[in-house]
């Protein structure tokens, strides 16, 4: 006993000042840690918020669009069309001069070429196509005179919108002083509105931004996410399932698995390379179609599944394991009765994941061919299409005022899309957990 | 005086013989019949030997206790038995293990079919995340021993009453397995590993997580058990061995030591370590 020194500190809790010092210094430490995080977090969030903020401050008004009210004379003469037309003359009608004679019987007073063709630009150049499909739907109009809403030219709709302001000197604006007036005078007689743009969701894209529309993107990315998910899916599990459960541990295993981390990692631009070469200069499937485009993202999303399913699996416990060997059941079983069943909700987030960052992905998408100008709606994945965030990309680059508010507003669309996904892998997560 | 002898032999004959048929947990004095034989068996995982020249056997309707120090190969020993440690990549057995005469790591073997016939029960109660009827279900179902309906809910039952735990969980058969207490859990283990009738059941350590109470009803069911099926258990507890066991096997290091009747070996072990392990001086 007594060769057991005295502690070195020994009386050191007697020492009131020095105790409290270095409780309050400790203290300190701790607030100002604490501080630290705080100002991290609010400065996240502030760019959080400042970011959707301007999006949705942007984008809204794409929500909207404005249309313009002509009286419209049917005349049969004008479409160039019988008394009572069949459904092939009426496609071949020539709806260009009807709108145009409608455009100028609205303003008689107008008379110049020159005034005109200014008057022209009121009405979106794709509102013959809208008289069409109305006489097509309907040839009974034919020889009436009715009134039409119209869609306004993209200057007229951001005018009125409030995107393009009016009081600034006339060279720097798009719209003259004259065709201020006709829109005023338009605007007086109730034949200038402001309603929901469904068009919006269902067009495709256009040279004319206040007819363009992502229905066509969200097909495209539908698509490529439909051959994305059929893929990856039983691909990324099945060999997950292997290398986890059925691999034998040797240097083969080792190197695949170093490699499906390395592929990971990779930029997805490569893969849009590699997808280039192989299933178009190889396999010489179409360019720019969803089925490559979903190809491409199956590749680089593969290893991001078969990395989550793995540590899903990984994360069974290992009893669970022995209890199934236990009674008896084989490897097959012991996987698909036990192991599996519990890894689905850690599986199924992981795909989710994969598949919004699947859906998110742009530059692979642009070295296939999917960043082309593409009018229709792809009716399957063979078709040309291009996809939601190439479609941002598309628009983000053209000139026209109107194309702003596109972007912001496609970027919602993509925004919520994403959450919605995030959204039910978390759903999933909580509804499927089995806690131990 | 030759047909005298003839008839002793064989009535010791009937003698042994009489008490396996009928399954009676009997402790007679005549040599009991041996279901499993390990002889040189010895283990490695990786370069490292875990048992060396391990020679034990598992008699009919009685418990084999093994015991010993922490890391001394008990364990590793009761999963050779059921060929557990195949699962282990690293995991290297030599030497023969037989069940009923037949090599159980021979070629005409299966692992899947042999870990039924030789049932097991975990340190850990590990009932599958499932309900309690599916859990004591799941073996039967997989092997086909018994039809969906009324076949497979009296096997669950009788499974549940052997283990002593179909009063408790009567009502409530639907409900998850891992609701239950930590002592019924390892109970429903139980019923699961004899719910495949297995003809051997290994026991690592399965009381180490239960209370005392628990423990107790888990000992007395190993006794009652004992008269249907061949145990080998792993315990820590010295008491527990001794009460439970019918023979004890004493492991230090990797090798054995002793293996004797458990009366035997708690008064009067041969070996100066298992003297000093029972006896608490170390360990």
């Amino acid at each position: 006993m007594t060769d057991i020194a005295e502690p070195r500190l020994a009386g050191a809790w007697q020492d009131a000042d020095w105790t409290k010092r270095r409780l309050r210094r400790r203290y300190r430490a701790e607030r100002r840690f604490k501080a630290y995080g705080l100002v991290a977090v609010f400065v996240a969030l502030g760019f959080l918020a400042l970011l959707i903020g301007s999006v949705i401050v942007e984008g809204y008004p794409a929500f909207v669009r404005t249309s313009v009210a002509l009286e419209v004379d049917f005349d049969p003469k004008v479409l160039g069309v019988g008394e009572a037309p069949t459904a092939e003359e009426l496609q071949r009608a020539d709806y260009g001069k009807l709108l145009r004679e409608a455009v100028f019987a609205a303003f008689p007073e107008v008379t110049s070429r020159k005034e005109r063709r200014k008057l022209l630009k009121l009405v979106s150049t794709a509102a013959r196509f809208e008289l069409r499909e109305l006489l097509v739907d309907d040839p009974s109009i034919v020889g009436t005179t009715r009134r039409v809403w119209l869609t306004a030219s993209s200057d007229v709709d951001m005018l009125n919108k409030g995107s393009a302001p009016r009081d600034v000197p006339e060279d720097e604006r798009r719209l003259d002083d004259q065709q201020l007036g006709w829109i005023d005078t338009l605007h007086a007689a109730g034949f200038v509105e402001t309603g929901f743009n469904g068009a919006f969701f269902t067009n495709a894209d256009s040279r004319e931004p206040e007819i363009a529309g992502i229905g066509g993107a969200i097909a495209g990315s539908f698509y490529m996410l439909l051959v994305t998910l059929v893929l990856t899916f039983p691909i990324g599990v099945t060999a997950a399932i292997y290398l986890e459960e059925f691999a034998p541990k040797n240097r083969v295993t080792d190197m695949i698995e170093v490699n499906i981390n390395n592929l990971a990692a990779v930029p997805s631009i490569v893969f849009g390379l590699l997808g280039l070469a192989v299933f178009i200069n190889l396999f010489h499937l179409p360019r720019s179609a969803p089925i490559v485009g979903g190809l491409t993202l199956t590749l680089m999303t593969l290893p991001t599944i078969i990395i989550a399913a793995r540590s899903a699996l990984k994360a069974v416990p290992p009893s669970i394991r022995e209890g199934a060997y236990g009674v008896g059941a084989s490897p097959i079983q012991m996987v698909f009765h036990h192991v599996l069943p519990l890894a689905t909700p850690g599986i199924l987030t992981g795909t989710i994941i994969g598949m919004a960052r699947a859906l998110g992905e742009t530059a692979p998408l642009l070295m296939i061919g999917m960043v082309a100008f593409i009018v229709d709606i792809p009716g399957s994945p063979f078709d040309p299409a291009t996809a939601l965030p190439v479609q941002i990309f598309l628009w983000a680059d053209s000139p026209e005022r109107g194309f702003v508010e596109k972007v912001s507003a496609a970027i919602l669309v993509l925004l919520a899309f994403l959450i919605a996904m995030n959204a039910v892998a978390i759903y999933l997560r909580r509804r499927f957990e089995v806690r131990f | 005086m030759t047909e005298d002898s003839d008839a002793m032999v064989s009535l010791t004959m009937e003698d042994d013989a009489a008490p396996a048929a009928a399954g009676s947990a009997a402790d007679t004095d005549a040599a009991p019949r041996m279901r499993m034989r390990a002889r040189d068996v010895n283990v490695f995982y990786a370069d490292k030997q875990a048992l060396f020249d391990v020679d034990i056997d598992l008699a009919l309707n009685k418990v084999t206790a093994l015991i010993g120090p922490s890391g001394c190969g008990k364990s590793t020993f009761l999963r050779c038995l059921n060929r557990m440690n195949d699962i282990i990549d690293i995991c290297r057995v030599t030497g023969s293990i037989t069940l009923d005469d037949r090599d159980i790591y021979g070629r005409d073997i299966d692992v899947v079919q042999l870990r039924a016939r030789v049932g097991m029960v975990f340190q850990k109660p590990n009932p599958f995340p499932k309900s309690i009827y599916e859990n004591v279900a799941y073996g039967p179902r997989i092997h086909g021993l018994a039809r969906k309906g009324r076949e497979l809910d009296e096997v669950v039952e009788q499974s549940l009453r052997r283990a002593g735990l179909f009063d408790e969980v009567s009502d409530r058969l639907q409900q998850p397995g891992t609701s239950l207490s930590g002592g019924q859990q390892q109970r429903l283990c139980i019923a699961r590993a004899i719910a495949i009738s297995p003809e051997v059941i290994l026991m690592d350590e399965p009381c180490s997580a239960l209370d005392p109470i628990a423990t107790a009803k888990v000992e007395e069911l190993i006794d009652e058990l004992r008269q249907h099926y061949t145990i080998a258990i792993v315990t820590h507890n010295m008491q527990q061995a001794a009460r439970v066991s019918q023979f004890t096997a004493f492991f230090h290091l990797g090798e054995l030591v002793e293996f004797e009747a458990t009366e035997q070996i708690f008064t009067n072990p041969h070996d100066q370590r298992t003297q000093d392990y029972i006896t608490g001086r170390f360990g």
